[in-house]
Order: structure tokens, then C-alpha cells, then sequence
């Protein structure tokens, strides 16, 4: 397994602008967060699922970075390390909500049995200018919304904010091939979940509920 | 599905079972398979179209989720940031002179760190993207970009939105243009 290699340049950047932040000038925190801000509130999202508490995780997570950037000491790159706190601040935030007693079933699903994709006659390609209706969006969301957080949040990581498989493991702190087998369930439990019908509606069923359905 | 049982008639004639190909669809899509595995997929999904639609399911979901579309910040998201931040800051300023110095200071500091950067010699400082690259991705190879698409893309890439309005160009050109690199067409340069 490659690690993904860190440009020089990009970590000397960083660098520098940490060190600068950390001798005083505070305001360059707001360019040295820039980059990651939608990735730090659509990682929060995917654990909490609630857009106002995931901007408020967000900002949390961001403070929070500011706050101890003292304690960082470059060792993993700064995103993993923003990525992680937010990853730990959503997490406390959930517990304190005592949603984890409300968690998908899709949580409790063995991550080594395998999933049998539904049978569907035919997969239309979805045009991209379907996102443009308000429906599909939201279809889209509740798809998400309904996996196990487990899956959400590699699948987020993965394919919404497009982080390596090595990254994700990071951020994560499961192991690689943990991301890919999560990946794989997510993406074939989202292809059920919105494969058309017979008339070409978004499936109001997810396949998923009935379980993990292992090979037989 | 047909090979529900774990029998499939001619899953012996395709090289591979069902069972393995769907194990390995999402990493199909990832391209990140052996050649040899990577044929025996092709091979497998020309003869057994419920597996084709498995694989076409997988890639439709990808890519409408990597839409950039998916990924957006609610509105005003970085304004109420910048005020926690700022609220939360040492050196917080409140009156106009105060804002006046912060934004020239952070003009001058942004300018210095460019600077620096610059004499850092960055390679292909044109745009920051071009920063995150662990491997240049040569100036001249030829890319394509969709209308309205924020990535640029090898012309093969399965994940191109909009395919029907895409444009060419030099990768030199697309970078310049804020564009970022399609993460799986071109993923040996990230």
C-alpha cells in the first residue's frame, strides 16, 4: 500500500503560515482554513446528518483547531489533522444528543459479509442536469442520510469530498482496507436505495433495510 | 439476481464469478485492480448484463455524488465563520480603523507568503492545485473540461458531467483557469 505522497511545497507552505499564526498573526488562520471549510462542515454532516448542528460542529472544530494549533506538530498533514477534530467533535455532539441509540440499523451490519446488489432490469443514466431538480437532490440526501454513519462517512470522505482511500483511512483512523470494504457497501446500498422503478421513480424502499443479506 | 444461488450458467465461460465481480466493482471504478482482474471484469460484464448494471448503477452513483453541486456549503456559511472566528480571535478589532489594519495586514501578509512562495520556486505556481500535486502533471497534456465543471478530465474519464459541452485544452491552461484534476482519470498525480 502507497501512502499519498505530500508535495513539499504545499506542506512548506503550510507550514509557514502555521508558524506565522502561532507568532501572532491570527488573521492568516482564516487562509490557511479556506481550502478545507466545505470538507470540515460536509465531514461533520456526515456524522450528525443535521445541516444547523453540522455548521455549528464546523465552527467548533475550526476554533478548536485555532485553539491548540500549538499542539500541532506537523506530523500528519494539516487537513488530516482539522479533519480529525471535526470527526471527534461530531462524535461527542452525537453522544451528547444520546443519538446513538437511534442509529441506523445499517450500523450493525457486518462489514465482512458480503451485500447482494438488487436485481434491476435497467440502470438509465441519471443526466447530471437531474441534480438541478429539487427532488433528485433530496433523494440523493435521504439516500445518505439513511446509511449507517459507518458508510456515510467514508462514503462523504471518498466520493463527495473525493479524499484518497489512504487519506480517508487517516482521518478515520481505520485502516484502508476497512475504507474500501465500507466504499463498496455504501456505494451498492445508495444504488439500491436509488435505482428507478418501473416508472422511472426513485426507489421509496431502501433495499438496505432489510439487512445484511450474506452470499448464499 | 440470476446467479442468486451462487450458480451462474455462465459465469465458468466468463473467467470470474459474480460473486467476485461485485466484490470488486468499487474498486473497478477506483482503477485501482490488477490488469489482469481489470480484463476479466471487462470480460465478464460483456456476458452478463445484470452485472453490467450493477457496475453502471456503481459508476452513476459516483458521479452524481462527486458532482461539485453535492458538496456545497450552506449560504453565508464562511461569513458566520469568520465572525465566530473573529469573535474568538486575541486580537479581536471592533471599530473601522481595527478592520482597516486587519485587512491591510492580511493584504501584506497573503503578499509576503506569495512571495515566499514564489521564491520557493512552486513548481507550476499558477494555481494552487498545482500545489497539491505529488507528481507535475505535464503542461501540455491535453485535457477536457464540461461547461460549468470546477475538474478537468483525461477525454476517456467515465466520470465527465455534461460530456456533450466539454471543451479541450492543455492541462497548463485548465490549471490556470482554477480547475482541479479529476481525482480517478487522474489519480497517479495526486
Amino acid at each position: 500500500m502507497t501512502l499519498l505522497q505530500e508535495n513539499p511545497a504545499e506542506t512548506a507552505y503550510e507550514a509557514e503560515l502555521i508558524q506565522r499564526i502561532k507568532s501572532g498573526e491570527h488573521d492568516l488562520f482564516y487562509r490557511l482554513i479556506q481550502p478545507y471549510e466545505r470538507r470540515v462542515y460536509a465531514t461533520a454532516l456526515s456524522i450528525v446528518r443535521n445541516e444547523a448542528d453540522a455548521e455549528d460542529i464546523a465552527q467548533d472544530s475550526i476554533l478548536k483547531a485555532f485553539r491548540h494549533l500549538s499542539q500541532f506538530r506537523g506530523e500528519a498533514r494539516f487537513s488530516t489533522w482539522l479533519l480529525q477534530i471535526t470527526i471527534n467533535e461530531a462524535r461527542m455532539r452525537k453522544r451528547r444528543m444520546t443519538l446513538r441509540a437511534m442509529e441506523s440499523i445499517s450500523d450493525q451490519q457486518n462489514d465482512e459479509g458480503d451485500y447482494m446488489p438488487r436485481e434491476f432490469a435497467d440502470w438509465r443514466e441519471i443526466p447530471s442536469e437531474s441534480l438541478e431538480r429539487k427532488e433528485i437532490r433530496t433523494a440523493l440526501v435521504e439516500a445518505l442520510s439513511s446509511l449507517g454513519e459507518k458508510y456515510r462517512s467514508v462514503f462523504v470522505l471518498r466520493d463527495i469530498q473525493h479524499l484518497s482511500i489512504e487519506e480517508t483511512a487517516r482521518v478515520l483512523e481505520i485502516s484502508p482496507g476497512s475504507v474500501k470494504t465500507r466504499l463498496l457497501r455504501a456505494r451498492l446500498m445508495l444504488r439500491d436505495f436509488l435505482s428507478p422503478g418501473l416508472n422511472g421513480q426513485w426507489s421509496a424502499t431502501p433495499a438496505f433495510a432489510k439487512g445484511n443479506k450474506p452470499w448464499e | 439476481m440470476e446467479c442468486d444461488a451462487g450458480v451462474c450458467e455462465r459465469e465458468q465461460a466468463m473467467g470470474i464469478t459474480c460473486e467476485t465481480m461485485w466484490r470488486e466493482s468499487s474498486n473497478y471504478i477506483d482503477g485501482t485492480l490488477s490488469p489482469d482482474l481489470q480484463q476479466s471484469i471487462d470480460e465478464h460484464i460483456k456476458a452478463c448484463q445484470a452485472c453490467a448494471s450493477v457496475l453502471a448503477g456503481l459508476q452513476n452513483i459516483v458521479t452524481l455524488y462527486g458532482d461539485e453541486r453535492m458538496a456545497e456549503l450552506p449560504s453565508g456559511f464562511s461569513r458566520r465563520l469568520h465572525r465566530r472566528l473573529e469573535a474568538n480571535m486575541p486580537t479581536t478589532r471592533r471599530n473601522f480603523f481595527g478592520w482597516a489594519v486587519a485587512l491591510a495586514g492580511s493584504v501584506l501578509a497573503v503578499g509576503g507568503i506569495e512571495l515566499s512562495r514564489a521564491s520557493h520556486q512552486v513548481p507550476d505556481s499558477i494555481s494552487k492545485h498545482s500545489q497539491h500535486l505529488a507528481k507535475p502533471i505535464p503542461p501540455d497534456m491535453q485535457v477536457v473540461v464540461s461547461e460549468k465543471g470546477r475538474l478537468f478530465h483525461l477525454a476517456a474519464c467515465p466520470f465527465i458531467i455534461n460530456r456533450e459541452t466539454i471543451r479541450h485544452m492543455t492541462a497548463s491552461v485548465a490549471l490556470a483557469q482554477g480547475l482541479s484534476p479529476c481525482t480517478r482519470c487522474l489519480s497517479k498525480y495526486l
